[in-house]
C-alpha cells in the first residue's frame, strides 16, 4: 500500500520558485493499479521520481507498506521498487539474462538462483529462454526490449512497480499487445503498480483508479468509470474527451446489463453477443442492425439472456461505481 | 641500400634503444593512466570543475617538449636526475595526461542519460554504476585515448635523446651532428614503425575489450 501525505516539490529557478508538485495526497491499496495522467508539465512524473527518491521532496511524507519513505536509505529503497522507464534503458554491455539479474545481483542472489528467476520471467513473458538469455539488447526488436525492461523491474519481486510512460516507445499495435499483456499478468501477480501516461486511453484501460493532474495539483481520484461518468471540473472533462461516453463502454461487460433467459421477440439466431464481451459490441451491433435489443449466447450456442437499449442507459446512468473485473 | 645494410649491421643496437624508448613510454602512460582515468571520472560530477582541468590540460599541451625540457632540467638536477631518463618520464607523463583524462571524461559524459537514470533508480549506488555500467560502455572510448597518448609519447620520448634519455631519437641526433644519413634514415623509420605497432596493437586491445553488446552490430 502507498500512501502520499501533502507531497510537494519546490524548484528555485531563475524566475523564481516553481511548485512542481503541490500537496498532493492520495492512497494506492495493494495490488491495485493506480494510473498517474495529465498533460505535459503537470507534475505527475515528478512525484512518480519522489516516490523512488529520484527526485528529494520539498515537503510531505511518502508511506509505502506502513514505512515512512524516509526513514530508509535511498539505495536500499530503490532496490525494493520496481522501475521501468520510457526509454527502456537495458544496458547495452550485459546479455538480457545479466540485464534481468541486476537488481538480484545488487541483493546478493547466487548466479544460479539469478539464472533461474531470468528463466521463469523470460517464459512468463512468451520469450523463450534459451534464445534470449544470452542475447545483447542491441539484438532485440522494440517490443521484446520493453518486455524485457518490465521482466527486469520485477525481478527481485518487490511489491512495488513504478512505470514511467514505459510503452510510449513502442509504436501503437505493439503497444495495445503489451498493455494487454501487463493486464493479464498482473492478475496473478498483484503487484502495487503506480503508472504514469499521457494517454486517457491507456489510464482506462490499465488503471484500477485514475490520479489526475493539472498544474501540479490532483484534480480528480477516481476509478476510471466514476471518472468518465462525473468528471470533477471542464479540465478533467476535456482531458478525458467528450466522447466519454463512448469510453466507458470498454469498461462495462454485457453480464452487467443483461436480463437473463430467453425471450421471444428477440431472434435466437440474429445477431448476438457473450456474456464476456464488453459494450463496444453492444453499441456496435445495435448500430449496425438499426437495432435495440440483442440476444447474449454462452459459447455453446444456448441463448442465455437478453441485452436492451434500456438496460444500457440505466447502467451508464449509475454512479459508475461498476468494476472492471 | 646503405641505409639498410646499416640497420641490418646494428640490430643489437637498435633492439637496445627501441627498448629504452618503450621504457620510458610504458612508465609515462602508465602512470598516466592511474592518475588521469580516475580524475576524468572524478570530474564528471561538475561541468565547472571539467572545463578548468581540461583548458588547464589544453594549455599544457601547448608548450613545446623542448622547452618543458628545459624547464626540467635545472629543477630535477638538484636531485641529480637533470638530464635522462626521470626526465624524460616526467615530460611524456604530461603530454599524456590530457588525452586520457578528456577521453574518459568525455566517454562516461556520452553514457546514455536513460541508462544512468535506470541505473540509479534500480537501487545502484555510485561505485556499482561506474563498474557494472558506465565504465564498461566508456572503455573503448578511454583506450582510445590512450592510444593517442602513446602515440604523442614516442614522437616525445624521441625529442628526449638530446637531454641524454636514450631512445630511437638518438639515431636521429646523431644522423644530425655526424651527417650521417644512414642513421638518420635509421631513426626515422624505427620511430615511424615502432608508432603503428603500437597504435595497431592498442587498436587490438581496444576491440577486444570493448563489450559485445556495444559493439556496432554486423549488417
Amino acid at each position: 500500500m502507498i500512501r502520499l501525505e501533502a507531497l510537494t516539490k519546490v524548484y528555485e529557478t531563475a524566475q523564481g520558485p516553481h511548485t512542481a508538485v503541490d500537496h498532493v495526497s492520495f492512497e494506492v491499496a495493494d495490488g491495485e493499479t493506480c494510473v498517474l495522467l495529465g498533460p505535459s508539465g503537470c507534475g505527475k512524473t515528478t512525484t512518480l521520481r519522489m516516490i523512488n527518491r529520484l527526485v528529494a521532496p520539498t515537503s510531505g511524507k511518502i508511506v509505502i507498506g506502513g514505512r515512512d519513505t524516509d526513514s530508509v536509505d535511498p539505495v536500499e529503497l530503490r532496490r525494493t521498487i520496481g522501475y521501468v522507464i520510457q526509454q527502456i534503458g537495458l544496458f547495452p554491455n550485459m546479455t538480457v539474462g545479466e540485464n534481468i539479474g541486476v537488481v538480484p545481483r545488487l541483493l546478493g542472489w547466487d548466479v544460479a538462483r539469478r539464472r533461474r528467476r531470468a528463466e521463469e520471467l523470460l517464459a512468463m513473458l512468451a520469450l523463450e529462454p534459451a534464445n534470449f538469455l544470452d542475447r545483447y539488447p542491441n539484438e532485440l526488436s522494440g517490443g521484446q526490449a520493453q518486455r524485457i525492461g518490465v521482466a527486469r523491474a520485477l525481478a527481485a519481486d518487490p511489491p512495488v512497480l513504478l512505470m514511467d510512460e514505459p510503452f510510449g516507445a513502442l509504436d501503437p499495435v505493439n503497444r495495445e499487445v503489451i498493455q494487454t499483456e501487463f493486464l493479464r499478468m498482473q492478475r496473478t501477480l498483484r503487484k502495487t503498480v503506480l503508472f504514469v501516461s499521457h494517454d486517457i486511453d491507456e489510464a482506462v484501460k490499465m488503471a484500477d483508479r485514475i490520479a489526475i493532474f493539472r498544474a501540479g495539483r490532483l484534480v480528480q481520484f477516481a476509478a476510471p468509470d466514476t471518472m468518465l461518468a462525473h468528471p470533477a471540473d471542464d479540465f478533467v472533462a476535456s482531458f478525458v474527451g467528450s466522447d466519454r461516453t463512448l469510453k466507458r463502454l470498454r469498461l462495462i461487460r454485457v453480464l452487467e446489463v443483461m436480463v437473463a433467459g430467453a425471450v421471444d421477440r428477440v431472434a435466437a439466431n440474429g445477431p448476438a453477443v457473450k456474456p464476456d464481451e464488453d459494450l463496444r459490441r453492444v453499441a456496435t451491433l445495435f448500430l449496425e442492425h438499426g437495432v435495440g435489443e440483442l440476444a447474449c449466447v454462452s459459447d455453446d450456442g444456448r441463448v442465455v439472456g437478453h441485452v436492451t437499449r434500456e438496460a444500457v442507459a440505466a447502467r451508464l446512468a449509475q454512479d459508475g461505481a461498476g468494476d472492471r473485473g | 641500400m646503405e641505409t639498410l645494410s646499416f640497420i641490418l649491421h646494428n640490430l643489437p643496437a637498435i633492439g637496445e634503444r627501441t627498448l629504452e624508448h618503450l621504457s620510458i613510454v610504458s612508465v609515462a602512460v602508465g602512470v598516466a593512466i592511474v592518475t588521469g582515468v580516475p580524475l576524468g571520472i572524478a570530474i564528471t560530477q561538475s561541468r565547472r570543475v571539467a572545463d578548468t582541468v581540461l583548458y588547464l590540460g589544453s594549455i599544457l599541451m601547448t608548450i613545446p617538449s623542448i622547452a618543458l625540457f628545459g624547464v626540467l632540467i635545472p629543477i630535477l638536477s638538484k636531485i641529480g636526475h637533470g638530464i635522462g631518463w626521470l626526465p624524460a618520464v616526467i615530460a611524456a607523463m604530461v603530454y599524456a595526461q590530457l588525452p586520457i583524462i578528456r577521453n574518459t571524461y568525455t566517454a562516461i559524459r556520452n553514457v546514455d542519460p536513460a541508462l544512468r537514470s535506470a541505473a540509479i533508480g534500480m537501487g545502484m549506488s555510485v561505485p556499482q554504476r561506474l563498474a557494472r555500467v558506465e565504465i564498461p560502455i566508456a572503455l573503448p572510448v578511454i583506450i582510445a585515448g590512450i592510444r593517442v597518448a602513446v602515440v604523442i609519447n614516442i614522437g616525445v620520448t624521441a625529442i628526449a635523446a638530446y637531454i641524454g634519455a636514450g631512445g630511437l631519437g638518438t639515431f636521429i641526433s646523431r644522423g644530425i651532428s655526424q651527417t650521417d644519413i644512414r642513421q638518420l634514415l635509421t631513426g626515422a623509420l624505427t620511430l615511424g614503425l615502432l608508432a603503428i605497432a603500437c597504435d595497431y596493437s592498442l587498436l587490438w586491445l581496444q576491440r577486444r575489450l570493448t563489450p559485445k553488446g556495444v559493439r556496432p552490430r554486423a549488417p
